[in-house]
């Protein structure tokens, strides 16, 4: 079984994340890594090809310290990546995110077909959940998101999805694009051995030329949407801590009925 | 006037209070008209005409409702075709944003989720997004195509505006692209009784501190009619469902009120809540996170205060 992974490298959400003046994400100013939510993909992924033969491809898209994503998916036990690397890249929507990793996995298929594209169910930076849906879209394949839970029966894959109001069951036949949630698994810490095998393992840098795409289809001047502003939020004004000394109950009530949430 | 498109969202004809809010975003953008897509048009008819909805199309196809997703966004790809809309409207769900995404990519339209609220402008509706875990606000059009927009609960408030919409059966043919995805069961989710989580005025939530009981929780949103939300910590050690789980990779809430209870306010969770108008905690440690955001804060034991403050608020309500 062949699976493609989509990695993406994030500003990390414990430090300071901002805007460029160009109204897009700060990539250069904040500290990134593998977004935490595609931890789980690379999970899902290794341990599918673990009880099948196969292997596990890592592709991100990002300037030049997005290759650190694809080393830690490396490290976790992925066998190669691919970086689509580029600067007519900057500040491309989330169509043209999804017409790139289209491109880039049919790509992949050349040398022999993809039967999985598994992707995390939100980045941790932009958060629209909405790329999984349109590479779906893009490469024709049955989708099937939102995975709590994954089985893969010979070319059949069945997943759990827990929507707002239903827990669904939802089946197609590979190949087929998966996300997954949280839920799915504990994704493993990279071993010494695995940090060691990683710096043999093979990524192959493209650029979006390399993919038949024309520069003039990504990137902030080909958005669809334009960001008009964008504005820090004044932090929230402190409000009032109480110790609780038998009273604090009392207090809390106090403060509830005088602001008439009773 | 052009007609805005509100895909309307519902279980079985009953209409959540989000579409509501759509229709009443709708108006302000030109001539809303419902999509009802499934079963239940006769429930759903009335609340629809209350909240202004000028042309209703329906697609009651069986098939529709057995396929993830896809033919939901081919369905109303053929009506942005048909009506050329000034806009289309969708909730902020797991399920919206996807049939939004696959809609974008069939109309080359962009797209824009999580909308806290949409005005007229100048050059199309203009969008605000609580953005970084609520730590910017952004503002945005769409350039291209038509204005996909999905919109988070909570973003307007429901104003009726009573119409005899129009109704027109939309006769669709799936392709074979949208039938690849099969439902082959669905569970409806228990009803707790209490308000939907991204509906409710407010939310009393529990997290690590709680140590599995959340009877003190459920007990103090009962006294306020809340719904009941949990950390993803109280989720992943099995102690509440993940339906509730209130964060980044659960629902994003934005209440009234808000109550954490033995919650520390870590980012994944604040990404969740930070827009809530007031907020509320009660945390043992006086220096968890959470009381950086509060209103007001307790420094105390979940288990004592919540008991306590339920008691008083019951007796003033008496």
């Amino acid at each position: 079984m062949k699976i493609v992974v989509c990695a993406k490298y994030v500003p990390d959400a414990q430090g300071d994340r901002s805007f460029s003046s160009d109204n897009t994400t700060d990539r250069q100013g904040a500290d990134g890594l593998l977004s935490e939510l595609d931890e789980y993909a690379v999970e899902e992924a290794l341990k599918l090809v673990e009880t099948a033969d196969g292997e596990v491809v890592i592709l991100t898209m990002g300037p030049d310290d997005a290759a650190d994503a694809v080393r830690k998916s490396l490290q976790m036990g992925a066998h190669s990546g691919v970086h689509v690397l580029d600067d007519a890249l900057h500040g491309s929507d989330a169509p043209a995110t999804s017409l790139v990793l289209a491109k880039a996995v049919e790509k992949i298929g050349e040398s022999g077909a993809v039967d999985l594209v598994v992707t995390g169910m939100a980045s941790t930076d932009g958060s629209m959940s909405v790329v999984p849906a349109m590479l779906a879209e893009r490469l024709g394949l049955p989708q099937v998101t939102y995975a709590s839970e994954l089985t893969v029966d010979g070319r059949t894959v069945t997943i759990r999805r827990d929507g707002d109001a239903s827990t669904e069951t939802i089946e197609a036949s590979l190949p087929a694009l998966v996300s997954v949630t949280d839920q799915i698994n504990e994704p493993r810490y990279p071993s010494f051995k695995g940090i060691m095998a990683a710096k043999k393992k093979p990524v192959e840098t493209w650029s979006v030329a390399d993919l038949g795409v024309d520069a003039s289809e990504v990137g902030l001047e080909a958005a669809w949407t334009r960001v008009a502003a964008s504005t820090e939020r004044p932090p929230r004004e402190a409000g009032q801590v109480v110790a609780d000394e038998g009273d604090g109950g009392a207090k809390l009530a106090e403060f509830l009925t005088g602001r008439k949430f009773v | 006037m052009a007609e805005v498109l509100v895909l309307v969202d519902h279980v079985d004809g009953t209409v959540r209070k989000t579409t509501h809010e759509l229709l009443t975003i709708a108006r302000r953008l030109g001539e809303p008209s419902a999509v009802f897509v499934g079963n239940g048009y006769d429930t759903a008819k009335e609340s629809l005409a209350t909240y202004g909805a000028v042309t209703v199309y329906q697609v009651t196809d069986p098939e529709v409702d057995q396929y993830l997703v896809a033919p939901k966004a081919e369905v109303l790809a053929q009506l942005v075709e048909q009506t050329s809309p000034a806009a289309v409207l969708i909730a902020s769900s797991a399920e919206g944003k996807e049939i939004a995404a696959r809609l974008a990519v069939k109309t080359s339209s962009g797209l824009i989720t999580d909308a806290v609220d949409v005005q007229p402008g100048g050059s199309g509706p203009v969008t605000t997004q609580s953005v970084f875990a609520g730590s910017y606000t952004v503002e945005a059009t769409v350039t291209t195509g038509t204005p996909i927009i999905t919109v988070k609960p909570n973003s307007a408030a429901p104003e009726q505006a009573p119409t005899t919409p129009q109704e027109q059966a939309v006769e669709v043919t799936l392709s074979d692209a949208a039938k690849t995805a099969r439902v082959t069961d669905r569970k409806p989710r228990e009803k707790s009784g209490r308000p939907e989580l991204t509906e409710a005025a407010i939310v009393v939530s529990g997290g690590r501190g709680t140590g599995g009981d959340f009877a003190a929780v459920e007990a103090f949103a009962d006294a306020l009619g809340a719904a009941v939300g949990a950390s993803r910590a109280a989720v992943d050690a099995g102690w509440y469902p993940h339906a509730n789980q209130v964060g980044q990779t659960g629902k994003t809430v934005s209440p009234q009120l808000y109550v954490a209870a033995g919650i520390s306010g870590a980012i994944q969770h604040r990404a969740g809540m930070q827009t809530s108008k007031a907020i509320v905690a009660v945390n043992k440690d006086e220096e968890a996170p959470i009381f950086e955001l509060v209103d007001f804060g307790v420094v105390g034991d979940l288990f004592a205060v919540l008991p306590a403050a339920a008691e008083a608020i019951e007796k003033h309500k008496a």
